[in-house]
């Protein structure tokens, strides 16, 4: 009796455990994708006075990239390099400033270059970069930090006529090196540095460009140089922003001038990582993405391309991160926001202080950040902010990527360069998946019910004990079996003979038809030899014959009709583009693939259609087909139904046919003469190589949790109208 | 006489319609199997070797020595698009794909020609046709045999020496393969793990000067093997380098071979059927027991075939317990109800769900999650290097036992379904427990089904590679996950496995024309391997129906 309470509950625990299983993957898939939707949260971890809070005030805050050591560049010239949990001056430097001038402006470079140049008084300027040597003495990670100048250390200067700088821009490259300045005298002259190493040492010296940016008629308040030094915007006091092309740095030209703020004013000017987007904060609180696009006659065009929620007050500063398109923005109450522009996205929004910020820095990892108040306070506070770039509108809506011209969808999740949007669109591979399985459909959908409805009703018992197993065979073979003959075998059969295979489509009902008409003509002797039942047999020799005349026609086919290459003729003629693994490869193999599951199951269906019913049609005078059609069909329909939803949802969630059938490229086409990439191809071919807990890993498992919740809502009510029908039939 | 009008009539037409589908299904499943049949099994036939004359665009005339590989009709307008001049009259032309070989002189080994163009067409029986351990195979006549760069057999009885001269290579160079393989790999391995015991003392605080100084007395006398084997393994790569032979090849180029780098030689053209067919069966066996060469495009299979059934096997041990309970649970224990409705839904849909989600999940789950705990917890002398946390072929086992799951319980309980409820009721009346008439009559006779059951899961799992390719699957396994280094069997090691190098060979390696037919013929094994499978499923159903139609009655 022990042994069998033991066994009772042994069993129950086992059994249990195998359903929760099931459970398991549908929720450890949810809990996986979960961290996409869940916003940004801050954690303070210190605060601090000021560190050398005598060298003056703040003009320009950064961190390094372990969050470790932070830097504060100071209105006296100074650099104080201090740790960022509890404030401990490191190292201050001063920097070499010439007698009697005063540090007047500051711009800082692309965040990843870590460079700051410092405007003087006397229309100089010094371009310094902030380094971080990171050393293991006894296996303890030690940082030191240090200064370097890029441009030397003397100060260089911007305007030749020496007057002081009100604003200034920056941006260094490998190579050239580009300062634009305002002046007190409202003239903005551009500086170009042209890098050059000498043969014979290792000097290097560097030559200078200047001009002046023909900027008129308001007063500038933002200067922004893009990364490539080719783009100059400028905001001012009328709302206006004003872009040149500054690609000649000897000749800056206007562009456009284009209103941005409308009764506002622009009261912050950013360019986000990449050096694309500019970001603009008007004193309404408004926050704005504009990024130049091609226009109608190639020209480019700048255009306001999305708006941020806004902030309650004026907008005072924006931190763009370093590798992602996301960027901190504070108002003048002491609000702070974080976005990402691609994703449209408000990841968080809080209250500080009660007052405007008085500095900000994120760190170059985004997980941490620096702020000062206005009480002259240092706060470091960690950022929890892993998928920004993901929202409800980036994954299933048209996004307005960088450099494209319109808003698209894209599926793009990766690529070489390391400021590189991503394009997590699940639209192409979603409509991948649906056209793949849609053409699948086509081929196996008349090929299994048809089939079904004879094996069913009207094949010989003996023939339907050997076409069953067969066909259920064909539902063991291995769809990568199925997929090589498909992309190595198939694809170029077809592509060489495509005028034979639309042939063989149009004349193999009318063939067969002809083939039953002789054979019902045929002598009785030879005709009643075979008994009813056998049809399926007798059209074999038939269908081949027809198939292979249309194959064999295909070259003087294609010589009448398509003037010998059809792939031509379809690219001339109609404009169509011809993918060697296209749609109809993939719907031929993957029906192949789906024909034995909704055969198998019809065929159970309309087997099981109470006999008396049948025979009561016929006793009324139906003929056989009448009574397939009137009676066993729709009686069968709901069995029918289910199987179609059954294929369906194999259809759409098979990897290696489409995988290894299409070019997995992943374009919105509805031709058949195109490939497609699906959910699942696209799973198999990146999982591989996506980095754990990355926005990509979760979005592919997002991806797999998609597949998954459809294939089972389908099955689920494939499975209920199952059900439902063999309790019917229990009652008829 | 019936007319047209009252045959469509009476329907009949739309019941040969429908007739027809069938024979559509039926054709392409036999032509399918057909093709990988005929397709896979040509591949080790040995082909006569061909030598043309061949005439070149330009008018001159070249010889072209190789194996005709394709044939197929070309319409001429698509090959004068092409730049090719064809003479006037023929609307199509037969194009060969011509296997040349000799991919170290040509840099490819195939070209195309056009029969129009062919002069001329021998097949001389001295032509020669060796496969080579890199560089694919080589086609020419043989000139003479060297040693140590002096000719020692030429013209008549050459081939025979290098034949003789070439079976002393090929058995050196088994041997250095099985110390390099075998007891240098012994050797890596047994440093290998003390590396990890050392590092595991020092993170339990216990490397003791004693222990340190035993650790380093046991790699000195694994290094002072590894070094007596690398004399050995030098000396023998010298006594192999010694024989080499010189052939002329098809542009009349004279190449010199050293036999350390080839695997045969065969003169095709000289052979009788019954030396192919020979030929034929040894070709065979040397595909399913030797290992793959030349990433993977030639060679046998062998590591694929054993990772593929070590995988199904630990599979089948995992699942065929966790199945049989669930549909135990769900016959004969759980009330049935709503719930179990639900359940049973859960699972059929389950089946339904696609592969590739189980990848997903095995990966996300078994791997990094599970995997990742283990190493923390048992493995923390090899990290950062993951033990367990890294795709290998246990977590692949265990994915596809859980994909498998919904065919075992299915199938269980289809089994316990029809065992009558008189055997039941008898066992019960005759006081037996619950349990014992589960253990004793109802799970034997239950058992067919069970194992139909197991048989359809592993055939399924034999097939599936979409979740492999997540979960454990490589191209090219360093080391077998069973072996005779202890603990024998690795369960964190990656594996092989046939339908991934399908897949692999087929759409990932350099040169997929020349591996084309050996995909054919891996395919076949797969799909012989699975239709078996599956056939001997649907024989223990049939023949399990039979017996109960026999007890009910």
């Amino acid at each position: 009796m022990a042994s069998d309470t033991l066994a009772r509950h042994g069993i129950a625990v086992g059994g249990l455990s195998v359903i929760i299983a099931i459970v398991l993957i549908f929720f450890y898939l949810l809990y996986v994708v979960v961290p996409l939707f869940r916003p940004a949260e801050l954690e303070p971890v210190a605060s601090y006075d000021l560190p050398a809070a005598q060298a003056g005030a703040t003009l320009h805050l950064a961190m390094e990239e372990q969050n470790e050591v932070g830097a504060r560049f100071t209105d006296a010239g100074h650099v104080i390099f201090f740790d960022t949990h509890d404030g401990q001056v490191i190292d201050e430097v001063r920097m070499a400033l010439p007698l009697d001038t005063r540090v007047t402006s500051i711009a800082s470079a692309a965040p990843h270059q870590a460079t700051v140049a410092l405007g003087l008084s006397n229309g100089h300027a010094i371009v310094v970069k902030h380094v971080y040597r990171v050393t293991f003495p006894g296996d303890r990670r030690l940082i030191t930090p240090g200064l370097e100048y890029p441009m030397g250390g003397a100060p260089v200067p911007v305007d030749p006529e020496g007057k002081s700088l009100s604003a200034l821009a920056l941006q260094v490259g490998e190579e050239a090196t580009t300062l634009v300045g305002l002046t007190a005298d409202r003239r903005m002259v551009l500086s170009a540095y042209q890098r050059e190493e000498s043969f014979l040492d290792d000097s290097v010296s560097f030559t200078r460009a200047t001009s002046q940016v023909p900027f008129e008629g308001a007063v500038a308040t933002h200067l922004a140089l893009d990364d490539d030094q080719r783009t100059l915007y400028v905001g001012a006091d009328d709302g206006h922003v004003s872009y040149f092309d500054v690609s000649e740095p000897g000749a800056p030209a206007l562009a456009q001038r284009f209103d941005v703020a409308g009764d506002s004013r622009i009261s912050a000017l950013r360019l986000l990582a990449g050096g694309i987007s500019l970001v603009i904060g008007t004193e309404d609180g408004g926050l704005s993405q504009w990024f130049p696009v091609r226009g109608e006659s190639g020209e480019q065009v700048v255009k306001r391309i999305r708006e941020f929620d806004s902030l309650p007050g004026e907008v005072r500063r924006i931190a763009p991160e370093q590798i992602r398109k996301a960027f901190l923005a504070a108002d003048a109450s002491g609000n702070l926001s974080i976005y990402h522009a691609t994703a449209h996205r408000t990841v968080l929004a809080t209250r500080l202080a009660d007052t405007a910020l008085a500095g900000l820095t994120v760190s170059p990892r985004a997980n941490a950040m620096l702020t000062e108040d206005a009480a002259g306070k240092l706060h470091f506070t960690r950022i929890h902010n892993e998928h920004p770039e993901v929202s409800w509108s980036s994954l299933w809506g048209k996004v307005w990527y960088e450099s494209y011209e319109e808003p698209e969808y894209i599926w793009q999740s990766s690529s070489a360069s390391n400021i590189f949007e991503p394009k997590f669109s699940l639209i192409p591979i979603s409509f991948g998946t649906l056209k793949a399985a849609f053409y699948a459909m086509v081929i196996a959908v008349p090929l299994a019910i048809l089939g079904a409805m004879f094996t069913a009703h009207f094949m010989s018992p003996h023939m339907r004990s050997v076409v069953k197993p067969s066909i259920e065979i064909m539902e063991a073979l291995p769809t990568v079996i199925l997929g090589f003959l498909a992309g190595l075998w198939l694809a170029p059969v077809l592509e060489s003979n495509l005028p034979g295979i639309f042939a063989m489509l149009l004349l193999l009902p009318p063939g067969v038809l002809l083939a039953a008409w002789v054979w019902q003509r045929l002598p009785p002797a030879i005709r009643l030899a075979v008994p009813e039942g056998w049809e399926g047999a007798l059209l074999i020799p038939a269908v081949l014959l027809i198939g292979y005349l249309s194959m064999a026609a295909s070259p003087t086919l294609e010589l009448w009709f398509f003037g010998g290459d059809m792939r031509v003729w379809l690219s001339t003629e109609l404009g169509v583009d011809f993918d060697q693994r296209n749609s109809i490869v993939v719907g031929l193999a993957m029906g192949f693939a789906v024909i034995p599951t909704i055969f198998s199951i019809t065929e159970d269906a309309i087997f099981a259609v109470p006999k008396h019913l049948v025979n009561g049609s016929l006793a009324l005078g139906a003929t056989p087909w009448q009574t397939m059609i009137r009676v066993v069909l729709l009686t069968a329909s709901p069995g029918i139904f289910s199987a179609v939803m059954i294929g369906l949802g194999r259809a759409v969630g098979e990897t290696m046919i489409v995988l290894m059938a299409t070019g997995n490229t992943p374009v919105m086409d509805f031709s058949i003469f195109q490939g497609m990439r699906t959910l699942s191809a696209n799973i198999a071919v990146e999982m591989p190589e996506s980095e754990v807990d990355s926005t990509h890993y979760r979005v592919l498992f997002l991806a797999g949790l998609v597949l998954f919740a459809f294939t089972f809502a389908v099955n689920t009510v494939a499975e209920l109208v199952r059900q439902r029908l063999r309790r019917r039939y229990s009652t008829l | 006489m019936m007319t047209i009008r009252d045959w469509f009539k009476s329907g009949s037409p739309w019941i040969w319609l429908t007739a027809s589908a069938v024979s559509a299904s039926l054709i392409m499943v036999f032509g399918i199997l057909g093709l990988v049949a005929v397709r896979g099994m040509v591949f080790f036939w040995p082909s006569d070797i061909q030598e043309i004359a061949y005439q070149e665009q330009d008018g001159s005339q070249v010889r072209l020595i190789g194996e005709i590989w394709e044939t197929e009709r070309v319409s001429a307008v698509i090959l004068r698009e092409g730049g090719n001049e064809l003479p006037d009259g023929n609307d199509f032309v037969e194009r060969h794909l011509l296997k040349t070989g000799n991919r170290d002189l040509y840099g490819s080994d195939f070209r195309l020609i056009l029969e129009p163009y062919v002069r001329e067409r021998n097949t001389p029986e001295s032509l020669m046709a060796v496969e080579r351990r890199e560089w694919g195979n080589l086609y020419g006549y043989l000139l003479a045999v060297k040693e140590n760069g002096r000719v020692v057999a030429s013209g008549e009885n050459a081939f025979a020496e290098l034949e003789k001269r070439l079976e002393r290579v090929l058995d050196l160079h088994d041997q250095s393969k099985r110390i390099e393989k075998k007891e240098i790999g012994e050797i890596n391995y047994g440093l290998e793990r003390l590396r990890l015991r050392e590092r595991r003392l020092e993170l339990d605080g216990k490397l003791t000067p004693e222990r340190s100084k035993a650790l380093a007395r046991d790699r000195a006398t694994l290094g002072a093997d590894y070094a007596a084997l690398q004399t050995r393994l030098s000396d023998l790569y010298q006594q192999s380098g010694r024989d080499s032979f010189t052939a002329t090849v098809q542009d009349g180029r004279e190449v010199e071979v050293p036999l350390s780098k080839v695997v045969r030689v065969t003169l095709p053209n000289a052979m009788s059927v019954f030396g192919k067919s020979l030929r034929y069966m040894a070709a065979v066996w040397e595909f399913v027991s030797d290992e793959p060469r030349e990433a993977n495009t030639e060679g046998g299979v062998f590591p694929a075939i054993f990772g593929t059934v070590l995988m199904v096997m630990i599979m089948a041990v995992l699942v065929t317990p966790l199945g049989v309970v669930a549909a135990v649970y769900l016959r004969e224990y759980a009330r049935q109800g709503p719930v179990t409705r639900t359940i049973r839904i859960a699972v059929n849909n389950l089946a339904g769900v696609p592969s590739i989600v189980y990848g997903v999940f095995g990966l996300g789950f078994f791997v990094y999650f599970l995997g990742g705990s283990i190493d923390q917890l048992f493995y923390p002398e090899a990290l950062p290097a993951p033990t367990f946390g890294s795709p290998g072929i246990m977590w692949s086992s265990l994915t596809l036992a859980l994909l498998t799951l919904p065919v075992v319980i299915v199938a269980t309980e289809e089994g316990l379904s029809r065992i009558p409820r008189s055997v039941r009721e008898g066992s019960l009346a005759l006081g037996a427990t619950k349990f014992e008439t589960l253990w004793r009559t109802e799970l034997p006779m239950s058992s067919p089904a069970i194992m139909t059951g197991l048989i359809l899961a592993v055939a399924r799992a034999a097939g599936e590679v979409a979740p492999l390719m997540l979960v454990g699957v490589v191209k090219l396994a360093p080391s077998m996950p069973l072996d005779l280094n202890y603990p024998f069997l690795h369960l964190e090691r990656k594996f092989m496995h046939l339908g991934f190098h399908i897949y692999d060979v087929g759409f990932q390696s350099p040169n997929v024309e020349a591996a084309r037919p050996l995909v054919y013929a891996t395919a076949l094994l797969l799909v012989v391997v699975i239709v078996a499978l599956n056939l001997v499923a649907i024989a223990i159903r049939n023949n399990l129906r039979e017996r109960y139609r026999a007890l009910e009655n």
